[in-house]
């Protein structure tokens, strides 16, 4: 189904948007507010989003770690959600990852802060964490 | 219209091949890159719908239309999407015209029952897919486009 609308069509021309236009609608449509889109607007914003890919991607990749490697990674990604205003509405479906080993250590730390804290005052432990 | 959460994904070759295109060449992409990629595109469309909906919404009108859009890039700070988007909205335009006129050719073509019926048809395949959901927008553009 997703060839339809990839590539190049017959004349050799680019198209003018490679993602399916149908998959882009049920995304719209899936906002419960929205009743009805025309098709210039559905055009747009398929475009809008290809136009939105290559920003996230090359932003990421001049911003990112790995240029002497030549890779984008996940974590660059996650940066430029976290460090970037415009893409700020990222930052949740991008959330930065640490180590398993880092977070347990933090949870330790954390256990041996509470423990410390236990005597003087022992219900504060939420309002800290 | 969305019954399974894959529905709301985007092709993944298709968004590989954006960002290949966009990158320099031979730049690896990891695995797990591409689909955070994939997944930030689904939740732009989201939220642009969304800020395009407002304006609709400010406009008293329910149907989203090209100049909402517009106005949500803005809004969302992209605005450095607004000249290739006005751009590809131009050509989308010439685009329908030209479709139009060609429709308008082939039924003057099928009355006189000339040989260029063929090609005709070829190129209409190559369009099917589109043409239901203009069907049933063509009353709205009708409506919103041509100002």
């Amino acid at each position: 189904m997703a060839d339809v609308a990839v590539g190049k069509d017959k004349c050799g021309e680019q198209r003018l948007v490679s993602l399916p236009l149908s998959r882009i609608r049920v995304i719209m449509k899936s906002s419960p507010e929205v009743s009805s889109i025309n098709q210039e607007a559905l055009v747009l914003t398929a475009k809008a989003t290809e136009l939105f890919v290559q920003y996230l991607a090359t932003y990421s990749y001049r911003h990112g770690s790995g240029k002497e490697r030549k890779a984008l990674t996940y974590s660059d990604l996650a940066n430029t959600a976290e460090e970037s205003e415009t893409f700020q509405f990222l930052a949740d479906i991008l959330p930065k990852k640490i180590l398993a080993s880092k977070y347990l250590k933090m949870l330790k730390e954390k256990r041996e802060d509470d423990e410390a804290n236990d005597g003087e005052e022992s219900d504060d432990d939420e309002a800290e964490s | 219209m969305a019954e399974r959460p894959e529905d709301l994904n985007l092709p993944n070759a298709v968004i590989t091949r954006i960002i290949k295109e966009a990158l320099p060449d031979g730049v690896n992409i990891s695995k797990e890159a591409r689909s955070a990629i994939s997944r930030a595109a689904s939740v732009f469309v989201l939220y642009a719908t969304s800020c395009a909906n407002n304006f609709a919404m400010k406009g008293k009108r329910k149907t989203l239309n090209a100049s909402d859009v517009l106005s949500a890039m803005e809004e969302m700070e992209f605005q450095r999407f607004i000249t290739p988007l006005k751009e590809a909205l131009e050509a989308y335009r010439r685009e329908q015209k030209g479709k139009k006129e060609a429709s308008e050719q082939k039924k003057r073509d099928k009355d006189k029952k000339t040989d260029s019926e063929e090609q005709d048809r070829s190129r209409d395949e190559d369009n099917d897919e589109d043409e239901e959901k203009l069907e049933e927008e063509e009353q709205n553009e009708e409506e919103e486009v041509d100002n």
